[in-house]
């Protein structure tokens, strides 16, 4: 995966708006305007937002009717999802060692017993 | 529900992990440098533990040898610079696949309404030796599943 595209698809992500899109355009594509119409923003302002997802590869647009409809590309998303599959690899490790060591303190307290205190 | 945070910022050298743990903090200072302890749950992967060593003391050597399920073996070593019961303990870290590139960590233990909170420190020689520690787990996951595909193979 190319150090560029991941650059690419972070900036475009870095907004909530341009989530909100990607969101929407999971249930299907969508013309710009049904995109605009849960924000209090100016179409231009939509189309802003449109062009650096666009730019980013994570919509298409195309061209077969007279509106144009925009659709959502999962490749960039799934560039994401590998890049971060890496740190919830070492996550889960640390987390599966830090279990066991949950475990091995119960048992010691198991076998201390309740009367038994070390005085540190 | 587990607490555990890592945090690692970009550019940085450091990891830190900090978690909470249901037990004293002598108890919990002690799963860490007590040999029979460690051995019972330090694997950096869900393999076995071997303590080699472990003198948990100002200028002590430690060396842990963790074995997978189809003999592969990995050693770790260092040394301790510091071990102050029950709150800090001060040691270098060393992968023996890579050798040169060790690490300083320092893990700190408080006592809070009776449950421990640890923070653990890694401080790495290079952002890259960092960045190489935190996408481990990419290719330790792979390896692992080499070794399942291995055991898979070898039951056909």
């Amino acid at each position: 995966m190319r150090a560029d595209r991941l650059d690419e698809t972070f900036a475009a992500l870095a907004h909530p708006a341009r989530r909100a899109i990607l969101a929407r355009l999971m249930a299907g594509e969508a013309s710009v305007m049904e995109l605009a119409e849960p924000f209090e923003m100016s179409l231009p302002a939509v189309s802003k937002h449109l062009k650096v997802l666009e730019r980013a590869g994570l919509i298409t647009r195309g061209r077969e009717a007279q509106w144009r409809p925009c659709r959502l590309d999962a490749d960039p998303l799934r560039e994401v999802a590998d890049w971060v599959e890496g740190y919830r690899r070492f996550w889960e490790q640390s987390e599966r060692r830090y279990e066991r060591l949950d475990q091995y303190l119960r048992r010691a307290r198991r076998e201390e017993g309740p009367d038994d205190h070390d005085s540190g | 529900m587990s607490d555990l945070k890592v945090v690692a910022e970009p550019g940085s050298h450091e990891i830190v992990i900090t978690r909470s743990f249901d037990a004293p903090r002598d108890q919990v200072f002690k799963a860490f440098t007590d040999p029979e302890a460690v051995a019972q749950w330090w694997g950096l992967r869900d393999t076995e533990t071997l303590v080699d060593e472990l003198e948990a003391r100002p200028g002590g050597r430690w060396r842990f040898v963790e074995r997978s399920g189809n003999g592969n073996e990995d050693g770790f070593h260092g040394v301790y610079h510091d071990a102050v019961a029950p709150e800090r303990i001060v040691y270098t870290f060393e992968y023996e696949g890579m050798p040169g590139h060790v690490l300083l960590e320092t893990i700190t233990f408080e006592e809070r309404d009776g449950r421990t909170h640890m923070t653990d420190s890694s401080v790495f020689q290079s952002v890259a030796d960092r960045d190489g520690m935190l996408q481990s787990g990419m290719e330790s996951g792979a390896a692992e599943s080499m070794d399942r595909l291995d055991e898979y193979l070898a039951k056909r």
